[in-house]
């Protein structure tokens, strides 16, 4: 005999109030857990993805839109800005770097994106195999998409306007794909990497195509295929990168008052996404606290209501030897052992719901989210949870304490 | 063994408006020896019984056990002390219905802070004829039954004294003479003072010394 053994046997005998306690406590920790797993590694996702941007130059619309279209690859591009504008916004004394970006077209729901090397060493991204683009209509793949597409190095594909997967399709120049990169677990790993003039040769008429043949004579900073005074070809946006601090509060400010072109920070544009999204999670976590609350009010009527029944074993003990502290660690222990069992299940049950939702819908793997990781905040929730099962059981069990042998046995 | 010295109690009624005295006999118990405390409802034989056994504190008066004075010991020795030296039977009741009869019996050495034995199990319950019952839910018992196993786990732990509470009052003619027979051996065989307090008149000629309160 234990206590252990002692505890197990009386929830045994209280099978259903046992497991009805359990799963309403596991219930609300593993909304809990789905909630932070959701959270933390949406978070680490945009802080990876926009490392390195310090502001999104693009056609006026709204900056949020600019931000999902041009950082995570997720939204519809405002339009379109010069070249030559762009041109010479990369040029500016308060900008390190600029990188710019053409969009329009996607390959089975992967965006296409003619853009420069730049591009991929922003995301540190290495080739797992094959080569990097060179030339026009040359394609390297990021992780997923070759593995989703089972597209491989020397294949040809038609991309398709737009983003989804029945869009117009482009079928008069074909794409090769050149390389396929290493998982970096950023945006990359979604997207079709090729130059600006594909996009372009994609887009253009077919005929009016000729005279782009020779090589400029001063070629475009940012596009070095064209002509530094051409005023025709457009790009969808630019990233930049700040040189000094004082670029922060000087650049978009110029950009939008002296220019056609809009700019967003990214930084600020997600900190306002997450104050919208944050009403919806903040109201489901509210309901997890709710399931919680009433799982610990559960546990502590279990309890005191058993204590009732059992006052007589109670007296019963004491007679045999057992001291008041014996009695009164038998409740905490039952109580917290209670509320450990449902934190663990609940822990559990969230992580596999997680990982059943990335195993079956695509959208999962997309966002690169995984069942795997464990965070800090998980471990606070299993103390927390031990925490509240002492806090519940020791009203019962002070009573416990207190139980006057004689009385009870006397009334008998 | 047992012996005591002026023992009195305060009743307290609901309100403490009315409270009465009750003056208890001098009592002295060697092992070996049996007592029959007789007296009706309300005549105080569960209190002496409870102050024997140090589950309550008398309002005056010594009580030794193998010449300690229960009153110097501290509610953590006092529950050890009776955990090892004294075994209790009651009325009804007092079995844990979540456990088997065995973890019941087993309960005694381990509140009590002993080892805990099988073979001891066994044996007694080999004695008592409930060898089959051994890993039989409470629920399954008879009042018969349960009742010896109640005398089981009071014997478990070899105690100096037994204290029975009214343990035939619920039983018919035939348990009741089974019980009160198998209290009376295990006392004997474990050489231990055996007090059985009832109103049973049924027991009157099974036990030779009677304390009438």
């Amino acid at each position: 005999m234990s206590i252990q053994l002692l505890i197990w046997n009386y929830f045994k005998a209280k099978k259903l109030n046992t497991g009805l306690n359990i799963l309403l406590l596991s219930l609300g920790i593993a909304m809990i857990t789905l909630l932070i797993l959701f959270n933390n590694q949406l978070e680490e996702k945009m802080t990876n993805n926009s490392k390195g941007i310090d502001l999104v130059v693009g056609a006026k619309g709204s900056p949020l839109q600019l931000i999902l279209c041009a950082v995570f690859h997720v939204d519809f591009p405002t339009g379109n800005i010069k070249l030559r504008e762009a041109d010479r916004l990369a040029k500016h004394r308060l900008v390190k770097y600029a990188i710019p970006l053409a969009l329009g077209d996607s390959y089975q729901g992967f965006r296409v994106v003619g853009t420069n090397r730049a591009y991929s060493s922003l995301y540190q991204a290495d080739l797992a195999s094959g080569d990097w683009w060179e030339k026009d209509l040359e394609v390297t793949l990021g992780s997923s998409v070759a593995q989703l597409t089972k597209l491989k190095v020397g294949d040809h594909f038609e991309s398709a306007h737009g983003l989804t997967k029945d869009g117009h399709a482009h079928d008069e120049n074909k794409y090769v794909v050149k390389g396929i990169l290493k998982q970096s677990g950023t945006v990359v790993d979604n997207l079709i990497l090729t130059t600006i003039s594909s996009v372009w040769k994609e887009h253009a008429e077919s005929s009016s195509d000729s005279t782009m043949q020779q090589l400029p004579t001063s070629p475009s900073l940012l596009v070095s295929s064209v002509e530094a005074s051409d005023s025709i070809r457009e790009i969808t946006s630019l990233l930049i990168k700040y040189k000094n601090p004082i670029a922060a509060i000087q650049l978009p400010r110029f950009i939008n008052t002296q220019t056609s072109m809009q700019a967003a920070s990214p930084a600020f544009e997600m900190a306002r996404l997450f104050t919208l999204l944050g009403v919806g999670a903040d109201a489901l976590m509210g309901f997890a606290y709710v399931l919680i609350f009433i799982s610990g009010l559960s546990i502590f009527i279990a309890l005191y209501s058993s204590l009732k029944e059992r006052r007589y074993d109670m007296a019963i003990m004491r007679s045999m030897g057992a001291s008041r502290s014996l009695l009164f660690k038998t409740i905490i222990l039952e109580g917290s052992i209670l509320t450990f069992v449902g934190a663990s299940l609940g822990l559990a049950f969230g992580h596999l719901v997680l990982g059943v939702f990335v195993h079956l819908m695509e959208e999962g793997q997309k966002a690169g989210l995984t069942a795997g990781v464990f965070y800090a905040e998980e471990a606070v929730i299993l103390v927390g949870s031990v925490v509240l099962g002492v806090f519940c059981s020791l009203l019962p069990a002070i009573q416990a304490y207190r139980v006057d042998i004689h009385k009870v046995l006397a009334s008998n | 063994m047992i012996a005591t010295q002026g023992l009195t109690h305060r009743y307290h009624s609901k309100k403490g408006v009315l409270s009465h005295e009750i003056v208890f006999p001098d009592l002295a118990v060697e092992r070996g020896e049996s007592f029959l405390l007789l007296g009706n409802s309300g005549s105080g034989k569960t209190t002496l019984l409870h102050l024997l056994g140090g589950l309550l504190r008398p309002l005056t008066g010594k009580i030794e056990i193998e010449k300690i004075d229960i009153a110097s010991l501290s509610e953590t020795e006092l529950d050890r002390m009776r955990g090892r030296q004294i075994g209790f039977v009651f009325q009804r009741n007092h079995l844990i219905s979540a456990l088997t009869v065995k973890n019941n019996l087993l309960m005694a050495p381990f509140l009590a802070g002993e080892k805990q034995h099988e073979e001891r199990v066994d044996l007694v319950l080999d004695e008592l004829g409930l060898r089959e019952k051994k890993n039989a839910m409470i629920f399954e018992l008879s009042q018969g039954q349960a009742q010896r196993v109640a005398i089981a786990r009071a014997i478990i732990n070899k105690p100096s004294l037994i204290l029975a509470d009214e343990p035939t009052s619920a039983l018919d003619d035939k348990n009741c003479d089974q019980v009160i027979e198998l209290l009376n051996k295990v006392a004997m065989e474990n050489n231990a003072a055996l007090i059985v307090a009832t109103h049973d008149h049924r027991l009157k000629s099974r036990l030779k010394n009677q304390i009438i309160l």
